[in-house]
């Protein structure tokens, strides 16, 4: 690995977005941007799970058999998932109901298995720690982005504090009901992936 | 009879994985290229819920839940928040075997499926299967139904997917849009089509 650790953390933002580019962790980006507060806690629960489940399996990549890797990965961001769910429940219970089975539903997205897979196996730990942080990066930039339209426009607020007074509360704004749906993520995630596309044009697909 | 047929009718179209709760996503949008490799897919899919939802059931019946460990003469044990763990211990085993399997038994569907099939473990519909099952208190039969229904939701809608976009690769769409982007416009207006089934009820 040539690459610096500043490019390693800059690239899966932009130049090699998990979700835009390598189609990973589509799920979650999808199901929790209705409100930024949840997509935020989302991002950084992600963020941190990737980065320490990185970590770990490429301290031990030497140890693991090849043939049961997977199970031992899943083991791995399962441990950190439990963490991450048992300390949201202690500390902000609130947040964690509005979440619940997201939280537990990291286990699965595939940014986390993709990175442990296709990088920490066989890096060493520390650019797999920043590949991790990196990507968690990339991954919060979009559904940030999303979250940020969906609220805005879907339901007039950003974190909760009201923007554009809607209709309903006697302002002028009438509210975009299909913002609202969680299909409206698709057509909004396509939009930015054209969007980077356009601005990066070595991420367009030939036909 | 007619309960099971309604768990499986359900998970078919009503809550179908991808389309209603966007869940599996991921092996969703990238292997619809072809028609072929999406119903290979698809099959892998509906054998894994079928195995690991019941099996899943089974397992917290018998070990997870709070008294259920009375047999080993430990009546008070509530190992629910492990659930999650076993969960996917339990996947990813099936994922492994599986995957031997094919790899032995039948190399060109192993070949195609490639690097997807250890990401089935990862896969939110097959996991949220199993969530999905132990939140709506199953038993061991309705679970199987209801894995056996999901994964043939996923199949479905995957299937679908798949036969758009082989025809879509004919348009002359814009080219940041190409590939990727139009895939999720189509999979948003299918999601969209899906949520008219949302009524409907034995």
């Amino acid at each position: 690995m040539a690459e610096s650790n500043k490019e390693l953390l800059v690239r899966s933002v932009f130049k090699r977005n998990p979700i835009a580019l390598l189609v990973l962790g589509i799920c979650s980006a999808l199901a929790v941007t209705g409100q930024m507060s949840t997509a935020l806690v989302m991002s950084i629960c992600v963020t941190l799970v990737t980065a320490f489940s990185s970590l770990t399996i490429s301290i031990v990549r030497y140890q693991i058999p090849n043939t049961v890797r997977i199970g031992l990965q899943i083991l791995v961001i399962a441990t950190l998932v439990i963490l991450v769910d048992q300390i949201l429940q202690a500390f902000y219970y609130e947040l964690s109901k509005q979440l619940s089975i997201f939280v537990g539903l990291i286990i699965t997205n595939c940014i986390v298995m993709g990175r442990a897979e296709g990088f920490a196996m066989s890096n060493p730990p520390i650019p797999s720690f920043i590949d991790g942080i990196g990507n968690g990066l990339g991954y919060s930039f979009i559904l940030m982005s999303v979250a940020l339209v969906r609220e805005l426009f879907g339901s007039g607020s950003i974190f909760g504090y009201e923007i554009l007074a809607t209709v309903n509360n006697g302002g002028w704004y009438v509210p975009n009901g299909m913002l609202v749906l969680p299909a409206s993520g698709f057509f909004l995630i396509a939009l930015l992936i054209w969007l980077i596309r356009t601005y990066d044009p070595e991420q367009q697909e030939s036909q | 009879m007619m309960h099971y047929l309604d768990i499986i009718f359900r998970s078919l179209f009503i809550e179908n994985l991808p389309l209603s709760f966007f869940l599996g996503m991921c092996t969703f949008l990238a292997i619809s290229k072809k028609v072929t490799s999406a119903l290979g897919l698809g099959l892998a899919v509906v054998v894994l819920t079928a195995i690991t939802v019941p099996l899943n059931n089974f397992l917290l019946n018998t070990l997870l839940k709070e008294g259920a460990l009375q047999w080993l003469g430990q009546p008070t044990i509530d190992l629910t928040f492990l659930g999650l763990m076993i969960y996917i211990a339990t996947i990813a085993a099936v994922v492994q075997i599986l995957e031997m399997v094919l790899d032995k038994f039948v190399p060109a569907l192993y070949n195609t499926l490639g690097i997807f099939l250890p990401l089935l473990t990862v896969n939110c519909a097959i996991l949220g299967a199993s969530l999905f099952m132990v939140e709506r208190d199953y038993t061991f039969l309705e679970s199987t139904a209801y894995g056996i229904g999901a994964g043939g939701g996923f199949l479905l809608a995957v299937v679908l997917l798949a036969a758009i976009r082989e025809k879509s690769e004919y348009a002359n769409s814009p080219k940041g849009l190409r590939g990727l982007g139009m895939t999720f416009i189509t999979a948003g207006l299918m999601a969209m089509a899906f949520m008219g089934f949302a009524g409907i009820s034995f």
